[in-house]
């Protein structure tokens, strides 16, 4: 199904532009208008189809569903939610404030926030594309859990002790109130009006990811063309204890969304980098950002912000060691 | 005169809300006060969970976006 791509990227920068296959020039540009190609098309495409289908899903759904919810089950909802609810990062804080004047527990809350990142539509077109399913269900399952397991971790430190105080206030006045539906009805949509919100679902957030489609696909067709085989396993291999942990601290101020990073990722599995090391790398850089962080301090102490962070990138290199070592699964 | 305020974190689209709305009312000569409001504590008071929102008058009219100009004429209208 994909040929075409491959054709396409063969007749433009073979035929028309006269390169050959085993020039380092020839080949890194073969590479990037291959996959560029190919993604913009299933971008455009699936993100539109996807749009039509949660057309109707907020944020404000998700939190009358998981306000008063048993505990347990809320952890594993809302981790599920965050991959799959639309929001722009900026909504964050508003998000927070939201969930947690529902009474929401933070754990709960933060599990949501934690796999929003992560795991999004794009992404998972994007592994799909160039990882294989095995991969792509690997990363969504390390996602959700990551979310999961932070957010319990978070309310068994008891987090919502280092609130900034307004933030703690609306919570426990969330917490004393009566659970009740605060949702205005929403009526349900008509088919146009899905199409209208997923025409301009599709719109925006094509023109917010195209260029990092370029840059990921660019630096990882620079790579594929320059790097020479063999270099990257042999240097950041599996044996290389220490390559997760330095992938994690590389990801940090390197900040970026799902979409730049997984063409990057690709051409660094393909090149030789264990699976783990790869995880890692793309994990750190989507959701252990700075800008995000300095955002969430206005909801957070110090210490809560640090605490997470610390957790994250732990859980990150957890992720990747383990990965690393069960890697002969794949 | 009309009172807007656009509740976001001071992102592009806030910033874009804003703009929109000053124009049109320019155009149409309504007298508007355009307010950004970034404090998380005053946009958790408007219950608003996606951000850029409008509130004219105190009312949320808008949520999680920038309005298209049909709707901010229709609000500079409705005055």
């Amino acid at each position: 199904m994909f040929e075409i791509f491959t054709d396409l990227a063969s007749w433009l920068v073979y035929d028309l532009l006269g390169l050959t296959a085993d020039t380092k020039l020839g080949d890194a540009l073969h590479f990037f208008v291959e996959d560029v190609t190919k993604i913009f098309v299933l971008l455009l495409g699936m993100i539109y189809l996807i749009a039509l289908l949660r057309a109707s899903l907020n944020v404000e759904k998700v939190r009358d569903f998981l306000a008063g919810k048993n505990k347990g089950l809320g952890y594993f909802l809302a981790s599920g939610f965050g991959a799959i609810t639309p929001f722009c990062s900026c909504s964050s804080i508003p998000v927070f404030l939201g969930f947690t004047s529902a009474g929401i527990p933070v754990g709960i809350t933060m599990a949501f926030l934690l796999t929003s990142p992560l795991i999004n539509e794009v992404a998972v077109l994007l592994l799909l594309s160039l990882l294989g399913w095995k991969f792509t269900l690997l990363y969504i399952l390390v996602g959700i859990s990551v979310g999961i397991l932070g957010g319990l971790f978070l309310d068994t430190i008891r987090a919502e002790r280092w609130l900034q105080s307004f933030a703690a206030k609306a919570l426990e006045k969330g917490q004393a109130q009566q659970v009740q539906s605060l949702d205005e009805s929403v009526p349900s949509m008509s088919y146009k009006e899905r199409h209208q919100f997923a025409k301009s679902e599709t719109l925006e957030i094509f023109s917010r990811v195209w260029k990092w489609v370029i840059i990921g696909v660019g630096l990882g067709a620079a790579l594929h063309g320059f790097v020479p085989d063999g270099w990257i396993e042999q240097h950041l291999g599996a044996g290389q204890w220490w390559s997760v942990p330095a992938a994690v601290l590389v990801g940090i101020p390197l900040y970026s969304n799902a979409t730049g990073v997984i063409p990057v990722m690709e051409s660094l599995i393909v090149n030789g980098l264990p699976i783990g090391t790869a995880l890692a790398f793309c994990m750190s850089t989507v959701a252990a950002s700075f800008p995000e962080f300095v955002l969430l301090k206005q909801v957070m102490q110090w210490r809560l912000l640090a605490i997470l962070f610390a957790m994250l990138l732990l859980s990150f290199t957890l992720v990747g060691w383990i990965f690393n070592s069960v890697s002969f699964l794949m | 005169m009309l009172k807007f305020k656009v509740l976001g974190s001071g992102c592009t689209k806030c910033k874009s809300t804003a703009q929109l709305i000053e124009d049109n009312a320019q155009a149409l000569g309504v007298d508007v006060s355009v307010e950004k409001v970034q404090d998380p504590a005053q946009i958790m008071a408007y219950s608003v969970m996606s951000t850029p929102a409008v509130v004219m008058d105190e009312n949320v009219v808008f949520k999680g976006g920038v309005p298209s100009k049909d709707q901010v004429v229709s609000w500079l209208q409705s005055a």
